[in-house]
């Protein structure tokens, strides 16, 4: 059986072809200009997951939000349940890019981080 | 008066990076104005991730691309005045701007990088009938309330048009709890990249309708609901198609301007396909020492092809002020049977570099074969798996053949299938 998918691991977005069989198992993978669709179709078909970007509550900044990502691609499953306890949080500036707001989210084993700097007023 | 060799109009990422190739080429005195109160452009409140994986091989956000560049800036003691507008730039390249503390200041500049950026297309220019309500805004203005100023502009929200930032604010809006009920495209096919597609609507089961679109408003106040159609290869709506849908938001997402009112108001001859300036190869406009680069040239969707054009323009600008141009011998570019635009719109066949063409197409294609031509004799010819018009194509030329080119000739870039 083949599946027809997009990768979208990068903004190019490739048209990925998946040969499987009947158990489910990949056979090949075709259409991909880097390894990284690959990689993007294994984990589609088995555990898919998404980078997550929204904003966190900023207390004493310059701006009153500060953006926020995980660090890595998180299960779909996972996304909304993160986003509540992302807009839970109430951070105090200075807030530098890069700093872990809340390590291992949910027991993903991925961390949730600035994606922005956010000096104090 | 001021005097610079360099002055970059605008600090987003083609600014910036024009500013750091020309400090890099040799050029050091060099200002970036820029009107909003820090640099980084649009990229400061596009959160997503999603840039940088061409340039920097990384999936980053927008802040933290624009923030690599902020540091490269500050380490090359660029100098910077933010929260200042350029108003206006004369014939003989003196830029005049204002800003509160200094009123209006004229600075003397050897050569200029124009680096605007571009703006959305607003309600005024679509037509839609009906009442003025409250609730109806371009789906950019909605991304600066939701992730810079942190409210939420609605809870029942359709989107018209399927471009980048409409798709990329149907996820937002989902994730900061509001419902998203339907994207509506007017064209048969969507002007977002396909990934958008995938991650911000499918993920979330919202709708998209091609070949649909808003034709009336309800409400008088706030916004109510929108009338829905289907419309016809025409674009008109068919009757008995309409659809009542309530909503109390309405986000346009339906393309993008260049901003091009100081480089028009200055004599720069404009590309009326593009919206942007016409330029040769190292990105200099029809006005000498005046160069363009990023969206305020072309419309782009990948900030990395920002970055690398504003490092040809900031290097074209270097060697104008260094007086190290070659003489200009140009052929034209030209897009078409299906190409709607090419960039650089000319080459100056001296240049000594190989030379990129980038281009758009008019509608999708499936194993299509690009040519490159002159005269009637194929160049070069390239096979794409698929073309999309949300999605910019190149095609490079060498410039050894570049060299042997006729003068003022014809270069030519068409699609076949
Ligand atoms: C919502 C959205 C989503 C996007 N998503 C992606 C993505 O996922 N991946 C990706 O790679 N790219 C993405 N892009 C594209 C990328 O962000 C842009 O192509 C890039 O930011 C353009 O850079 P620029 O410097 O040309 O313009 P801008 O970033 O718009 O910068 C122009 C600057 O010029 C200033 N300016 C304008 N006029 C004046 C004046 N008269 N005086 C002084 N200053 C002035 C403006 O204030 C602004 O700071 C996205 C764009 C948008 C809008
Ligand atoms: S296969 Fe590679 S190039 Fe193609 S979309 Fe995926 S990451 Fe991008």
């Amino acid at each position: 059986m083949n599946k027809e998918m997009v990768c979208v691991a990068c903004p190019i977005g490739c048209s990925l072809v998946v040969e499987l069989d009947k158990a489910g198992t990949i056979l090949s993978v075709a259409g991909n200009q880097c390894k990284r669709g690959n990689e993007y179709a294994i984990t589609e078909c088995t555990a898919p997951t998404r980078t997550l970007t929204t904003t966190a509550k900023v207390l004493g900044g310059i701006t009153p939000l500060v953006p926020v990502r995980s660090a890595k691609p998180l299960p779909k499953g996972l996304l909304i349940e993160s986003v509540k306890l992302i807009n839970a949080l109430k951070i105090k500036a200075p807030i530098k890019i890069g700093d872990v707001l809340i390590a291992n989210v949910l027991d993903s084993g991925v961390d949730i981080i600035a994606s922005n700097s956010c000096p104090k007023m | 008066m001021l005097n610079y060799d360099l002055v970059v109009v605008g600090g987003g990422p083609a600014g910036m990076a024009a500013a750091l190739k020309a400090k890099e080429c040799g050029v050091n005195s060099i200002i970036i104005l820029e009107r909003a109160e820090t640099l980084g452009g649009i990229l400061e409140q596009c959160i997503h991730t999603g840039f940088g994986l061409h340039y920097f091989n990384e999936e980053l956000s927008g802040p933290e691309y624009a923030y690599r560049f902020i540091d490269l800036v500050e380490q090359n003691e660029i100098e910077v005045k933010t929260d200042t507008m350029v108003l206006g730039i004369s014939a003989d390249n003196v830029v005049t701007a204002t800003n509160n503390q200094e009123g209006i200041i004229s600075i003397a500049a050897k050569a200029i990088v124009l680096a605007m950026g571009c703006r959305e297309r607003p309600r005024g220019s679509l037509n839609i009938a009906g009442t003025r309500a409250a609730g109806i805004m371009t789906a950019g203005t909605a991304q600066k309330y939701v992730n810079i100023d942190g409210y939420l502009p609605g809870k029942k929200v359709v989107i018209l048009g399927s471009g980048d930032i409409g798709l990329i604010m149907a996820r937002r809006m989902t994730l900061e709890g509001a419902e998203v009920k339907m994207v509506l495209e007017l064209m048969p096919y969507s002007g977002g990249l396909t990934r958008n597609i995938v991650q911000c609507l499918e993920d979330y089961n919202i709708p998209l309708k091609l070949s649909c679109t808003v034709i009336d408003i309800h409400g008088r106040e706030r916004l109510e609901g929108v009338t829905i159609a289907k419309v016809d290869r025409n674009r008109r709506p068919i009757k008995g198609t309409e659809e009542y849908v309530a909503c109390d938001t309405l986000l346009l997402s339906v393309g993008l301007i260049p901003e091009n009112e100081l480089s028009a108001a200055m004599g720069i001859e404009i590309d009326p396909v593009t919206g942007g300036p016409i330029v040769g190869e190292n990105r200099e406009t029809t006005h000498k020492g005046v160069f363009a680069c990023g969206n305020v040239l072309h419309v782009h969707d990948l900030v990395d092809y920002v970055t690398i054009e504003s490092q040809i323009a900031g290097e074209g600008a270097a060697n104008y002020i260094l007086a190290l141009e070659e003489e200009a011998i140009y052929v034209t570019t030209k897009g078409i049977d299906g190409v709607r635009y090419v960039v650089p719109q000319r080459i100056n066949i001296n240049s000594d570099k190989d030379v990129k063409l980038y281009f758009r197409v008019g509608q999708t294609y499936k194993n299509a074969k690009i040519f490159l031509e002159n005269n009637e004799e194929i160049i070069l010819s390239r096979r794409r798996p698929k073309l999309a018009p949300g999605e910019m194509e190149d095609i490079t030329i060498k410039s050894e053949v570049l060299r042997e080119l006729p003068v003022n000739s014809e270069l030519i870039v068409r699609v076949e299938v």
